[in-house]
């Protein structure tokens, strides 16, 4: 099963053309969801108007090549790691769910437009992996961890819009495992003699058709506008306005020992780690 | 004026919903990040302006004592062990930053241990003094007791 392109036998019932033709109308619904999301909400118009906010209340300017290593701080750690998370379960679910989801959509792609290659068996590999990190990530996320079951006390099987993201994504996910296995081990028939496997078949291909064709209802389009928001955090920060937030001062510059004096008085001249307060509890006593 | 959130850095961590006293701090169930849910109960606490981790939350003043332009912001920083405010007036030249202590001690580290405590005698229950209350704060037959009698002088800035 893992090392088994189920795309390879499905070509004998489905022709690649209509594979390939699926996967770019996929690719043009999410492009064309995330306008329109993006015209419906106004966000780039926010993005604008707060950066030209930001700029009349910053107080340094902050260069291109300053910029540029802002971006990558981005890269770095809003993106590739998910840093902006404060909560850690939260953080290594969504690292396994977005790693799986690049995984197996870039494999699914790749093993529809080559799949007669010679590195089918690894990209089956790498696509069932990404599923499977796929279910991980989303059902500890569904079950546990999702803010209307951990903060609000909803129930986990409470449906809202809000869902059609992650619900799509891990069924996506379940189902093609689900295909994959029944398929690779030849049960109740294959792909188009109308079995178990085409059922599974036909439910892997709602469900991914739901999470492309939905972004403008949606959060898909968060993995677009999520890192923008980082950049303009970190910028609005460099450059002083940061919302108008306090100075992140250093307790042991004796400058700030001066002006604020109760610091040293009552912490010392080098303040200790306090560690966590109110954090070292989760936030789930709704 | 009650609480608004800033839906680019809220991340929906739920922080907000947990500690806010009356309860209207909630979860957009479409957007899933928070939102007040009852402005005209919120009686601008700071709680959830504190507790959040992404300084999402913002306060917007009462137009008649502070109008509009101004900006309250509060940086609680746990590690450090502070609490910063900024506090901006409209016009923009006055700009006041504060820093005060808000732990001396690392967090939890230092709690009573009272069931380590022996059981209190007949005559310490029977007293209206409260337990391990100091006793210069106590009125007795003497005298008035007076931060002088007690060995204690006020000194100028926050203390405790």
């Amino acid at each position: 099963m893992f090392t088994s392109n189920p795309f390879a036998e499905l070509s004998a019932f489905i022709s690649t053309d209509i594979m390939q033709i699926y996967i770019i109308v996929m690719a043009v619904l999410v492009a064309g969801g995330t306008i329109l999301d993006m015209m419906h909400k106004k966000s780039a118009k926010y993005f604008f108007e707060d950066a030209k906010k930001a700029k009349a209340n910053s107080t340094r300017t902050v260069g291109t090549g300053e910029k540029a290593g802002l971006a990558v701080a981005v890269l770095a750690n809003e993106v590739l790691t998910s840093g902006e998370f404060a909560n850690t379960k939260r953080r290594i679910s969504h690292l396994l769910t977005m790693y799986g989801f690049i995984l197996f959509v870039v494999s699914s792609a790749l093993m529809i437009f080559g799949f007669d290659s010679v590195a089918t068996e690894t990209l089956a590999q790498i696509w069932h992996t990404g599923a499977i990190m796929l279910c991980l990530g989303g059902y500890w996320f569904w079950f546990s961890i999702r803010v209307d079951v951990n903060s609000e006390g909803a129930k986990w099987y409470k449906l809202v819009r809000a869902d059609i993201f992650i619900v799509s994504l891990f069924t996506t996910a379940t189902f093609a495992l689900i295909w994959s296995y029944l398929q690779s081990n030849g049960m109740n028939g294959k792909v188009g003699e109308m079995g178990l496997t085409t059922l599974f078949f036909l439910f892997f291909l709602i469900s991914n058709t739901t999470l492309f064709a939905s972004v403008l209802w949606s959060k898909f389009a968060h993995m677009f506008f999520k890192p923008a928001a980082a950049l303009q955090k970190r910028i609005a920060k460099a450059d002083g306005s940061n919302l108008n937030l306090p100075t992140d001062f250093d307790l042991t510059d004796p400058a700030v020992q001066a002006r604020f004096p109760d610091i040293p008085e009552y912490m010392g001249k080098t303040p200790e780690y306090m560690g966590h307060g109110i954090r070292r509890e989760s936030a789930n006593h709704y | 004026m009650p609480t608004f959130v800033y839906m680019t850095r809220c991340d929906g961590c739920g922080q907000c919903v947990d500690i806010c006293p009356s309860d209207i701090m909630h979860i957009d169930k479409t957007l899933r990040r928070a939102y007040n849910i009852e402005p005209n109960m919120c009686w601008e606490c700071y709680s959830c302006v504190k507790a959040c981790p992404h300084n999402a939350i913002d306060v917007r003043g009462y137009a008649d004592f502070a109008p509009l332009g101004h900006s309250v912001r509060v940086q609680r920083d746990e590690e450090k062990g502070t609490i910063a405010w900024r506090i901006k007036f409209r016009n923009g030249k006055k700009d006041m930053e504060l820093l005060a202590p808000i732990t001396t001690k690392p967090w939890g580290k230092f709690i009573p241990q009272l069931a380590n405590e022996s059981a209190p005698a007949k005559e310490m229950v029977n007293s209206e003094l409260l337990f391990n209350e100091p006793k210069y704060v106590a009125m007795n037959d003497s005298a008035l007791p007076t931060l002088k009698s007690n060995g204690l002088e006020i000194k100028e800035g926050v203390y405790y």
